[in-house]
């Protein structure tokens, strides 16, 4: 997959709550309710309002989150922020 | 229309049409010690009426009509103009209520607390409401339950309750006949007879409740309380609710802190017995 850069939705247009497991996103453009498990919303939270492609994502998440040191987790990144996209929670930028 | 009425249940002022007098005198029996305001106006208009002006006699068939209506819905016999008359107002508050998040749920209440009950039809939500209302518990709905999206109070909507089939008879033992209406045999849904609430849960219909405990009922199987995270219980109630849709953020906002701050539980009973005692316990456990 190329790896394609993105950038969130500002995050006044979007509702972000923690249900347990679950994490609710309301967006407020599309009046759309999302159910998300991580990584999901942490993708979001550490693009803020940067383009961002895979690699800068894993490389923000490494730094906060312990990723477990498992092989590289660019391209499985890649494909949550194509499913983000398709949800229209992220756009190309 | 020829004949109407207007019936108000917690805070939805119904106006009620029919070219028939019989469905107008059957709910004017349910709902006679329903306070009344007739200068209110409405927020629902159900009409019963007949496709053809001669279907007023000639195998009389009543279509159900109102502010909002669902596309090819079949007409029924005027022997089941009552149920008729439930099915419509059903459809208006569920299809036009914007001003609370409503939830296919029922609801009793004690000391101002609520028990807020969901589950599919046959889960048994209704007939649990209806034993627990003649069991020391405050009525607040058999059908819906409204929450406002202001303050998180659970609102009620105490209509006539719907007794359907083995429900019957397990409530009809308990309560006076006259607060029993007539039985509709065969009807789409099975044998159906409304039970008009107590006096005081009808008194108390535009007293708020805080919800104290979610219940997901299932009626079948071994007695079981199993808890429920925040993220399902909002799942299945956005499956619940008619109107969470159509109120956007508010609808989300008032989901979210529901669950928050509601235990939920999936409870399963092999009788009435049984379940009314595991509602008993998990509130005795919620309240202390």
């Amino acid at each position: 997959m190329a790896d394609r850069v993105y950038r969130a939705a500002p995050p006044e247009t979007l509702r972000i709550e923690a249900l347990g497991e679950l994490t609710v996103l309301f967006d407020r453009r599309s009046m759309q309710t999302h159910l998300m498990t991580q990584p999901m919303p942490e993708i979001l939270a550490v693009m803020a309002g940067d383009p961002c492609n895979a690699a800068t994502v894993a490389e923000r998440l490494a730094a906060r989150f312990d990723l477990g040191g498992g092989g590289d987790p660019t391209p499985l990144i890649a494909e949550r922020l194509a499913e983000l996209a398709a949800m229209g929670l992220v756009a190309e930028a | 229309m020829r004949h109407s009425t207007r019936i108000a249940v917690g805070p939805v002022q119904f106006r009620i049409g029919s070219d028939w007098r019989a469905p107008v005198a059957a709910l004017g029996r349910l709902y006679a010690g329903y306070p009344r305001d007739t200068a209110r106006p409405a927020d629902a208009t159900v009409r019963l009426f007949a496709a053809r002006p001669w279907r007023r006699w000639l195998r009389p068939s009543v279509e159900i009509g109102g502010d909002f209506t669902v596309p090819d819905a079949l007409p029924l016999p005027l022997s089941m103009g009552l149920l008729a008359a439930e099915m419509g107002m059903n459809l208006q508050v569920a299809l036009g209520w914007r001003r609370h998040l409503l939830l296919h749920a029922s609801a009793v209440a004690r000391d101002g607390r609520a028990v807020i009950m969901s589950g599919e039809s046959g889960s048994g939500k209704s007939t649990l409401a209806a034993l627990l209302g003649e069991d020391g518990w405050r009525l607040m709905g058999d059908e819906f339950t409204l929450i406002d999206p202001a303050g998180g109070d659970a609102l009620a909507f105490p209509r006539a309750v719907s007794l359907k089939n083995a429900a019957i008879a397990e409530v009809a033992a308990r309560v006076d006949a006259a607060r029993l209406g007539p039985l509709l045999a065969g009807t789409p849904k099975g044998d159906i007879r409304h039970l008009i609430p107590r006096a005081d849960a009808i008194a108390a219909m535009h007293e708020p409740a805080r919800p104290v405990l979610l219940l997901f009922p299932r009626f079948g199987g071994e007695a079981g309380i199993e808890p429920m995270g925040e993220g399902e219980a909002f799942v299945r109630l956005t499956e619940a609710s008619t109107n969470y849709v159509a109120l956007g953020e508010a609808g989300f906002a008032a989901l979210t802190r529901l669950v928050r701050e509601t235990p939920a539980f999936g409870i399963s009973y092999p009788d009435s017995t049984t379940g009314l005692a595991l509602v008993e316990q998990l509130f005795a456990e919620a309240v202390r």
